[in-house]
């Protein structure tokens, strides 16, 4: 069984952003860039269960600017057998991205696609169930546990209540939540071995795909700066503080 | 302009984040209507048709939408799309699971974690973990949205008296089952909708030491929440997590022990109205936030704190 696993290049997790001046975004020239961090998981998913033989390959695709090879490089490195760029000037909706990966899984026929559950640069936790609507495939999303076996993925998802299970008849989207799994460190022999493995480039009119943007950013500004309040000396002084001043209990 | 907005609603009651997220199509203006889908859903659908402001109460009942799927869930709100320019529902798992499913079948880019209605196209949602707030309009003619339940006040929970109607029926695709859940079992309020939340972190050591903050929690009619880092090491369950990819709480207290302060933790509670740290490390970054810190371990200060608040 094939295998996709899209990733996006996204600003390092530990980047804290500065919003640009002129409210169009966020600052990125000069800022660290990594794998988004749920991709990584996805990816090292998509390798375990590859060591278990249970995927014959996998696919790394990154729709993004001509940078995202980097990214794409990097799950080479963890265990990917070759990458698929969709180039694109800036980095598109989840629908757009979407659409893309659908074209793609229309080409490539994988029996499962993983995505990271979230993107830490949008937020918009979207493009998993979109690409899953657009290939009337079910869909598990926010993973903690997967298992395949017969056709079908059973996947223990991280919901408000606790966890739950469902079985996915496949081929089946899954979504990455954080405890899935701890992703491997690449060695440097892999990282080598990486460079040598192929990575298609192309663009959406390739795929026939529309990537126009739905959504106009009117402004990016700061949210309100909270103050640090004060330090108390003790456990006492906490009480009567919140009792008698900000009057929360 | 009609509004339809996905209730998550529990053991015959309409959830408090529904309400905000019904709070927030009001802003956007038009007649409000809400879907209470699910199997027995009468009660449900009377505790929906109490809610103020709504005009129609449509109810989907069948086994399929028992454990809201988000195939049969996102085929219900497509097939009833034609009659909405907004279709609705709360930030919560179930809202985030099913919403951007039905938008990508309306082909309609999804708008997530509304956290301000500008207007009927113009929304401000976070971005980069609440580091930045976006103002976005949407071109698409329909809208699809999830509310961040937080920055909404819940519209009252009675005083309506709403028509309640059954939605037409809609293809029930058997892709997907439910086989169970392991849920966790409290009789404190619920994180996000708790006036109250103490959170633990790293420093709590184990999980055992979590016990430390009940008796607070009890007196304060606290929820109990923790970082990512507490859940990573296995002290307490993946719903207790409060963050950027976790809950999203503004209680009226948060009271964070232990916690160092990641950006991915403020991201999930740095609206809230007072916050508290208890912290041996002086230098830990929750103190830029917190209103009212203290530098302690937390050992002696969470004993401390249940005797001072027995006290009055």
């Amino acid at each position: 069984m094939k295998i996709l696993v899209p990733v996006k290049r996204v600003v390092d997790y530990n980047v804290k952003v500065r919003v640009k001046s002129d409210q169009t975004g966020v600052e990125l020239s000069g800022v660290k860039m990594a794998m988004n961090p749920f991709d990584e998981i996805a990816v090292e998913e998509a390798v375990r269960l590859k060591e278990k033989g249970v995927v014959t390959e996998i696919v790394a695709i990154s729709v993004g600017v001509t940078a995202s090879q980097e990214t794409i490089r990097t799950a080479l490195a963890m265990g990917a057998d070759r990458g698929i760029l969709v180039e694109t000037e800036a980095s598109p909706e989840p629908l757009a991205v979407a659409k893309i990966l659908k074209a793609l899984a229309d080409r490539e026929q994988p029996g499962l696609i993983i995505l990271g559950k979230q993107a830490i640069d949008d937020d918009m936790n979207a493009t998993g169930q979109m690409l899953a609507a657009l290939l009337g495939w079910p869909q598990g999303t926010f993973a903690s546990k997967v298992d395949i076996a017969d056709g079908t993925a059973t996947v223990k998802r991280e919901v408000d209540g606790g966890l739950e299970t469902v079985a996915l008849t496949m081929p089946a989207i899954i979504t990455a939540d954080l405890r899935l799994n701890e992703p491997r460190y690449a060695s440097l022999p892999n990282i080598m071995k990486a460079r040598k493995k192929p990575i298609d480039i192309m663009k959406p009119a390739d795929l026939g795909v529309d990537a126009a943007p739905r959504l106009t950013t009117l402004k990016v500004v700061e949210p309100p700066k909270r103050q640090a309040g004060k330090k108390v000396k003790s456990v006492a002084e906490l009480v009567d503080k919140l009792r008698n001043e900000a009057k929360v209990i | 302009m009609v509004s339809l907005v996905l209730l998550d609603h529990e053991g015959g009651t309409i959830k408090q984040p529904a309400r905000s997220a019904v709070a927030a199509a009001e802003k956007i203006g038009g007649d409000v209507h809400v879907l209470v889908a699910g199997e027995n859903v009468a009660e449900a659908a009377a505790a929906a048709a109490k809610l103020p402001g709504i005009a129609k109460v449509l109810t989907a009942d069948n086994a399929a939408y028992a454990y809201a799927l988000a195939e049969p869930m996102a085929a219900l709100l497509v097939a009833l799309a034609p009659g909405y320019t907004h279709l609705i529902a709360a930030s919560t798992a179930i809202g985030k699971n099913i919403m951007p499913r039905v938008a990508a079948l309306l082909d309609v880019q999804q708008i997530s974690d509304v956290a301000e209605v500008i207007d009927a196209d113009t929304f401000v949602r976070p971005i980069y973990a609440g580091n930045a707030l976006a103002t976005v309009k949407s071109v698409d003619t329909k809208k699809v949205l999830t509310v961040r339940a937080a920055s909404f006040d819940p519209i009252a929970a009675e005083g309506g008296s709403a028509p309640i109607e059954t939605a037409a029926s809609a293809e029930i695709p058997s892709l997907s089952r439910f086989l169970g859940a392991e849920l966790s079992k409290s009789e404190r309020p619920e994180l996000t909708a708790a006036r109250v939340v103490i959170s633990g972190g790293r420093g709590m050591q184990n999980g055992e030491n979590f016990h430390l903050i009940d008796p607070i929690a009890d007196k304060l009619g606290a929820a109990v929440g923790a970082s990512r880092a507490a859940v990573d090491a296995g002290f307490v369950p993946n719903d207790y997590q409060v963050g950027q990819t976790g809950k999203i709480v503004a209680p009226d207290l948060y009271v964070a022990i232990g916690i160092s302060g990641a950006i991915q933790h403020l991201a999930g509670m740095k609206d809230s109205k007072v916050i508290v740290a208890i912290n041996k490390d002086e230098d830990a970054p929750i103190f830029q936030v917190a209103d009212y810190g203290l530098v302690a371990d937390l050992f002696q200060a969470l004993p401390e704190l249940k005797a001072e608040l027995e006290k009055a």
